[in-house]
């Protein structure tokens, strides 16, 4: 008989498995027994990301347990295994699969479930719920031979719902009984705002009626629904996304006290109030304060509370902010505080234009503290707002609604908020405890600060604001950090293509003469700031009047080794080759040409993940033979040695594969042709598929295109290789052209602002305001600079000239391509090889002939 | 009056011992180009990299990559580093100084260097 106390969790969701990391926080999995029982057949996901799936998150994405810490910690996580009875008197639980556990504590996170309304033939085939993973799954399978889709409720979900259904590329529709969208977070200004939003984008709204029957055909599936008006809708498949009730059957069933409109009724310490071993947290619990949190988290900060109870710690949950910032199909929507002015005698300060659909309501109260508000359309101000709730404003609330830049507007930077506001109230963490991390814990970056406090590490939507308190915090405490390139400037990358750009100058050494640091002046420079000089003349060489070959003049001299030799450097001295082969589509003829010449030079080769072929062991006086065949035979410089954009992958497309719903090698191809040769910050890589189903992982490249019914969505800063990222969706249903403009103005944003070798994806997680904010420049045009970065562009594919062609009819250039200047027709000794399984490989035995100066040191 | 001189009949000459006045002529020196480097092969066998910087100045070391064991720091790009000259090894971009073989980033490492000229 164990002695060891044991902890039953009975659901496992997103707030249960918070209560196990809190557990194992508080040591408490090292001295328990934890059982979890899970009813669903995968653990804890991000149920508040669900809707992602639909824009290519798989169900692993949203996983949010880490299978090794539950390992670690000892954890028996059941799967697929719900808890079916519970006998309090025994302290007994037993799940469907007949397994029993004994427990010491027993805590209830079964969440809630949808409420559909009771109208007829609603479990029709046709209707759904939206609460699961598996729930979207059969949504999605069944809109596959739906055309139409309608989502009862008008609330989070049902926006959300309907946006997917959308997505799936059904007309859809919205019935909301209420008379408004989004009834419980914004009032009618808000919500008329919204409206007009959502029904731009193409979604039918029907406000203030009610769903009466569902109408169904002789094989009971769905073909329309009575209104309360008396109309008709026609519709292949319904979701009900009406709200959600407290998951409180189980609790009922063992007679758990439940409130009268239900919930698991428990104490500040979240234990219930019928039974002192058994707590509940979450949706299914009803809280002290006599309301059921459904927002996440109020759930963690239960969580957090029991676990601490369990450890004899002092901790109460008496009741949650309820203020949301969410991003609904698009479209900021924010409510904080007394939202809809539920305080006596408090004021309303609205801003509203219908045009752009911005709303924007404060509640302030008999003082002039701020109480509350709603914001739609344009909820930047959430961070700073939230946290002022409860204090009276620096300026006058009017000045807090009226858009930045208007006259009269104010923009309150978070530097007005006391050290007692709370920046992240999904940790919970302080504007005084943010700023400490800076001056007592020498955090000096954004990162550093989040994992120092955890601010920023819940739902995100502080962390524009963390990083204005971080760098105001930063310069305030005087730390001067010389952000220059390198020993020779001063400037950032950024600055210097700003110089570049603005000044027209083209020379390395003009700009280091110039621009330098003074002890630089004058001198050679580094191996830092010339390549990325020389990137920076390259990407922009039509519009400075440079020249676009970058072999040219001094340009030569600037070109990392790489690009000097227009290959890619191998570790015995070789090098390898990889031709253009636009979106991997190659004919015959091609491959046998490459075929020929790599078994004519005696090459090694290899098809390479970006759907071309590399040859390797080229000898640097071979590379002008070589590219004189290939470039003879139609092929042309694939950059690979070069910072520049490589490939375009694509998958076969709708041209031959039976789910394909656009032409993605087309698109792949125009989209490589159109950026061959683009210099930038670092390398360039692209994919197009023709479906949702992703076969070209679009989603890893830092511009990946995917495919809808109803034209492309664009994906960036996505990256694979040691740090994996997934792209972030930065527009959807693009037309051709559409796309390619918002390629445009993305890489040339990049390119301009990005630092030397800072790939997309750190450069999007380091940029202040991050996906946001480049959608603000790309796609919104917020800096006014959307036609210059169009018009370089425009330059740069006019320009475009394959510099391989340009090498082998250059003799000058040509005389470089030889191992010994003094002996032009005499390889290099020591690059030599070897035979592997039918190939060559470097013979690397070759390599340690020589002297070395001490023996070993290399090895350091 | 102009006094240009005649650059393009310039030879540039390696000591090749270091005991003896033997110089050895490699290449005529517009076959450098400011900033980058070339490869010479001595007769005994030996790889040297040359290069020229931006004022003019010469320099030769021994064109194999301790690091590495591949003959290419001719291939490196050459800057100052606290005024004085040096070349980052294409590979894994140790620098080497120019004027002494050391390396900047490994004080246990040192290259050859040769005595340049032009005549």
């Amino acid at each position: 008989m164990s002695t060891t106390p044991t902890i039953v969790l009975v659901g496992h969701g997103m707030v249960g498995q918070r209560f196990l990391e809190a557990l194992a926080e508080r040591g408490l999995t090292a001295t328990h027994r934890v059982v979890v029982l899970c009813e669903e057949p995968r653990p804890a996901y991000d149920r508040v990301q669900l809707t992602s799936y639909f824009s290519g998150k798989t169900p692993e994405d949203l996983s949010m347990t880490d299978m090794a810490f539950i390992e670690k910690e000892g954890i028996e996580l059941y799967v697929g295994d719900p808890a079916e009875t519970i006998d309090r008197e025994a302290r007994r639980v037993t799940a469907r699969s007949g397994l029993v556990v004994d427990y010491d504590v027993l805590v209830m996170a079964t969440g809630s479930y949808p409420f559909v309304p009771p109208v007829p033939n609603k479990d029709a085939e046709g209707c759904f719920v939206y609460r699961t993973i598996e729930d979207l799954l059969a949504i999605e399978e069944y809109a596959k031979k739906a055309t139409t889709g309608a989502v009862v409720g008008g609330g989070l979900l049902g926006l959300e719902a309907a946006g997917a259904l959308k997505g799936l590329g059904l007309t859809a529709h919205i019935v909301e009984f209420a008379p408004r969208l989004m009834p419980v977070q914004v009032d009618e200004g808000g919500g008329a705002a919204l409206l007009r939003t959502i029904a731009d984008m193409g979604l039918s709204v029907h406000t203030g009626v009610g769903t009466q029957e569902i109408v169904t055909d002789d094989s009971g599936a769905v073909t329309g629904m009575k209104l309360s008006d008396g109309s008709e809708l026609a519709t292949d498949m319904v979701v009900f996304s009406a709200g959600v009730r407290p998951r409180d059957q189980l609790a009922r069933d063992c007679g758990l006290t439940v409130g009268e409109r239900g919930g698991i009724s428990v104490d500040e310490q979240c234990r219930t109030v019928s039974d002192p071993h058994v707590f509940a947290i979450g949706e299914c619990a009803l809280a002290s304060d006599g309301k059921v949190y459904g927002l996440v988290a109020p759930g963690y900060e239960q969580a957090e509370t029991v676990a601490a109870t369990i450890a004899a710690d002092e901790a109460s949950f008496t009741g949650a902010d309820m203020s949301t910032k969410l991003k609904l199909l698009g479209v900021d929507v924010a409510s904080f505080g007394d939202a809809h002015g539920a305080t006596e005698d408090c004021l309303d300060v609205v801003y509203a234009d219908s045009r752009s659909g911005t709303y924007k309501k404060l509640v302030i109260g008999r003082d002039g503290e701020l109480l509350g508000g709603i914001l739609v359309g344009d909820a930047d101000a959430y961070g700073t707002l939230r946290a002022l709730t409860g204090s009276v404003p620096p300026v006058s609330p009017e000045q807090l609604v009226l858009p930045a830049g208007s006259a009269g507007g104010a923009q309150l930077g978070p530097s007005a908020l006391p050290d007692e506001a709370v920046i992240c109230s999904c940790h919970n963490v302080t504007k005084g405890t943010i700023r400490g991390a800076v001056t007592d814990h020498q955090c000096t970056t954004v990162p550093e600060v989040k994992k120092c406090t955890k601010a920023g590490t819940g739902c995100g939507s502080c962390v524009k604001v963390l990083g204005q308190l971080v760098n105001a915090e930063l310069e305030a405490s005087g730390v001067e950090v010389d952000k220059g390139l390198c020993g020779c400037f001063s400037q950032t990358r950024e600055e210097l293509y700003e110089i570049v750009l603005a000044l027209r100058i083209n020379k390395y050494q003009d700009l280091l003469d110039r621009y330098g640091r003074e002890t630089a002046r004058g001198g050679d420079g580094c191996e830092i700031c010339k390549p990325t000089v020389g990137s920076i003349i390259a990407s922009l060489a039509p519009t400075i009047g440079a020249s676009g070959y970058v072999l040219e003049g001094e340009q030569a001299a600037l070109q990392d080794s790489n690009d000097h030799f227009l290959a890619n450097l191998q570790k015995n001295g070789s090098y390898s080759i990889v031709p253009r082969i636009p979106g991997g589509e190659i004919t015959p003829e091609k491959l046998i040409v490459i075929g020929e010449v790599a078994r004519d030079f005696g090459l090694y080769t290899k098809i390479t993940g970006g759907q071309r072929i590399d040859m390797f062991g080229a000898r640097v006086e071979q590379l002008p033979l070589i590219w004189a065949r290939l470039v003879d035979a139609g092929f042309e410089s694939g950059h690979a040695y070069g910072k520049a954009l490589r490939t375009v992958k694509s998958c076969v497309g709708q041209t031959w594969c039976r789910y394909g719903v656009q032409d993605s090698v087309r698109m792949a191809i125009d989209l490589e042709l159109r950026y061959r040769g683009l210099r930038s910050p670092h390398k360039l890589k692209s994919a197009v598929s023709g479906c949702q189903r992703e076969c070209a992982e679009a989603q890893s490249k830092d511009f990946g295109v995917i495919a809808t019914a109803n034209g492309w969505n664009l994906y960036v800063a996505g990256n694979g290789g040691a740090t994996p990222r997934h792209a972030d969706l930065l527009a959807q249903d693009l037309s051709d052209a559409e796309l390619i403009r918002l390629i445009d103005r993305f890489l040339m944003f990049y390119i301009r602002t990005a630092d030397r070798l800072e790939r997309t994806s750190t450069w999007l997680e380091r940029i202040p305001g991050g996906l946001d904010h480049v959608r603000d420049v790309v796609v919104d045009d917020s800096l006014g600079i959307c036609e210059e970065l169009e018009s370089l562009m425009a330059a740069h594919v006019a320009n475009y000239r394959d510099e391989w062609a340009e090498t082998i009819n250059d003799p000058e250039k040509l005389s470089r391509f030889v191992s010994f200047v003094n002996a032009p027709d005499t390889p290099d000794p020591v690059v030599g090889f070897v035979p592997e399984r039918d190939q060559i490989k470097p013979d690397l035995p070759l390599l340690t002939i020589g002297t070395r100066p001490l023996e070993g040191s290399a090895q350091r | 009056m102009t006094l240009a001189p005649e650059t393009t009949t310039l030879k540039v000459q390696l000591r090749v011992d270091d005991a003896a006045d033997d110089w050895f002529t490699v290449c005529d020196i517009s076959a450098l180009m400011p900033g980058r480097g070339v490869a010479a092969l001595l007769p005994d066998g030996r790889q040297v990299a040359l290069f020229q910087d931006r004022a003019g100045r010469l320099y030769a070391i021994d064109n194999r990559d301790p690091f590495s064991g591949a003959a290419v720091l001719s291939r490196g790009l050459i800057g100052s580093h606290q005024g004085r000259p040096f070349v980052a090894s294409p590979l894994l971009k140790q620098r080497f100084e120019l004027e002494s073989g050391r390396c900047l980033d490994d004080d246990a490492v040192t290259v050859a260097t040769y005595e340049v000229r032009t005549s």
